[in-house]
């Protein structure tokens, strides 16, 4: 039934996508635009030869009608193309995805590879630019060299140096030679241990959100005792990552604190999703609610549910993505999505309703809010943080939902008064 | 007495070997190894020319650099920068600061002595 619930579904979004009406997509295949009408809300199976009629007349395969295609791959995808500024069909990747599922799975995994690999050379290029021990390394052995070569200038020198001043700079060359041999060896040594630097900080909110997106970043263990160690021992992450969830599990056993799970699904029951009814309700910040309902059980029948948190400059601290929602780590994420304008307008809430280019035009719904986090000190700036909730498919999208993207590169809005770059051939 | 040359740096060895060759040349050489007090030194006896390296505790050749070309004292005073760091940014900070010449470690020691020479006999 789920298969049939979306193949009309996803007829009714072909069929928007090229500008068709109903009543003509029903004319070309014999049947009335009422039958297609329950098709299309999916109260009429579909299947044979009529899949294939509506199929051919849509321009669609007609397995991506009946199959679908996993969102989560055309995300990936579609950001493949946008990270690698590839000149790809991008109209074209569902049907590649729907035709090649494997290939197109294994397109994903690449550009999450090289995603990766260029998020480790960026670790390694700031190692070698910034580490303070790797300078500090570096100088005590060019200091050494340093005074080796002067000592030894000195004593080779065809000016006569009478023989005080010979063992004096014969002994100095000795004692910088030992402190060359040793800092070489620490040198070497610290070289030779990429893979606790590669441990960055970069790699390893990636790393936790990997591990978080097992369990839909609910974290069992913490709802009933607060033992973090348990659940840092079963993630089995390097030194920084554990940094990280160490951080996620603070801030998750304050949010279980203030919203105990059975209380907070009863009044979800009772209130629905609606984030300002149950802040009100628990008399507890926004903020909480928007991560609290981002970390339901995901084994309960809660619709999925995506999380921004981003900081001051815009930069994504954590990301909890779910089927249809697109917005990539690295910089360069629409600058239209609500998570970005609260920053701007701290402690108001924002409720908007977007939607995605292309795939139909996908809705989600979106909360969002800027919070000053408490300052420990006088004449210090406020730490400011954004976070946003996403719902996709929601119940009751507004009329006119606001146009995001996923990034530039890959937007077809040219008309976008904030788009910082041109957007590929293609798109 | 010869031209004074102040020498600021912090590696013994290096403090020796450049004392010792500016000396035969004839050069009256005075050292200081601590950053943070180097600008206390200099003002106190201004120098006719100044060896400064970059990375000192305390406080930066650069900073210090930056210091001498805003005091009135001091700000004629030319300067040679010893470095192990021989960046291009780092070069262009040191000419922006108004550096006189920028040397990079290993140095030869006749290319110190050659330069200090130039300097003082200019």
């Amino acid at each position: 039934m789920a298969t049939q619930r979306l193949a009309g579904s996803r007829i009714r979004e072909k069929r928007l996508d090229r500008g068709l009406r109903q009543a003509t997509v029903a004319e070309t295949v014999g049947i009335s635009p009422s039958y297609l009408n329950l098709i299309e809300h999916n109260r009429r199976r579909i299947g044979g030869k009529l899949l294939t009629d509506i199929a051919r007349v849509l321009e669609v395969d007609p397995a991506l009608l009946t199959d679908g295609v996993d969102r989560e791959v055309l995300d990936q995808m579609r950001n493949a193309a946008a990270v690698l500024s590839a000149e790809v069909e991008l109209s074209r990747t569902e049907e590649m995805a729907a035709r090649y599922p494997g290939w197109s799975a294994l397109i994903a995994a690449q550009a999450r590879r090289i995603e990766a690999l260029q998020a480790q050379v960026q670790v390694l290029s700031d190692r070698i630019s910034f580490d303070p021990q790797l300078a500090q390394s570096l100088h005590e052995v060019i200091s050494a060299v340093t005074a080796i070569r002067s000592s030894a200038s000195i004593l080779v020198s065809p000016e006569k140096l009478d023989e005080d001043w010979q063992r004096r700079f014969h002994q100095n060359i000795h004692d910088d030679s030992v402190r060359l041999a040793s800092s070489s060896e620490a040198l070497i040594a610290y070289l030779e241990a990429p893979q606790d630097i590669l441990e960055g900080a970069g790699t390893a909110v990636e790393q936790v959100e990997a591990f978080l997106s097992q369990t839909g970043f609910h974290l069992a263990a913490l709802e009933q005792s607060a033992k973090p160690e348990a659940v840092l021992a079963s993630a089995g992450l390097g030194e920084a990552a554990a940094g990280v969830l160490q951080d996620y599990m603070t801030q998750y056993i304050r949010d279980v604190a203030a919203l105990p799970l059975d209380d907070f699904q009863t009044a979800i029951s009772r209130h629905g999703y609606d984030p300002a009814g149950l802040a009100q309700s628990f008399a507890v910040p926004l903020a909480t609610v928007l991560r609290r309902l981002a970390t339901l059980p995901p084994e309960s029948d809660h619709p999925p549910m995506g999380l921004v948190i981003c900081d001051a400059a815009g930069a994504i601290r954590l990301i909890k993505q779910v089927p249809g929602f697109a917005m990539p780590r690295a910089g360069g994420a629409c600058p239209l999505w609500p998570v970005f304008a609260a920053l701007a307008r701290p402690e108001q809430p924002l409720r908007y309703d977007v939607t995605m280019p292309g795939q139909g035009g996908t809705r989600m719904l979106c909360y969002a809010i800027g919070t000053a986090l408490p300052a420990a000190r006088f004449d210090v700036p406020p730490t400011i943080q954004s976070t946003m909730l996403v719902m996709t498919d929601p119940d009751s999208p507004s009329a006119e939902p606001v146009p995001v993207g996923v990034t530039c590169r890959i937007c077809p809005r040219n008309d976008c008064k904030s788009r910082r770059e041109p957007a590929m051939t293609g798109v | 007495m010869g031209k004074r040359v102040l020498l600021i740096e912090d590696e013994p060895n290096i403090i020796e070997a450049i004392s010792f060759i500016l000396s035969r040349d004839g050069w009256t050489v005075h050292t200081h190894e601590d950053g943070s007090t180097a600008m206390d030194k200099i003002v106190a006896m201004p120098p006719d020319m100044i060896i400064l390296d970059v990375m000192l505790p305390g406080r930066s050749g650069f900073d210090i650099l930056r210091d001498l070309r805003a005091h009135a004292q001091t700000k004629e005073i030319p300067v040679m920068m010893l470095t192990a760091r021989g960046q291009d940014k780092d070069r262009e900070l040191a000419e922006r600061l108004g550096v006189n010449h920028f040397m990079t470690k290993p140095f030869s020691n006749t290319e110190v002595r050659d330069y200090v020479r130039s300097f003082m006999e200019a």
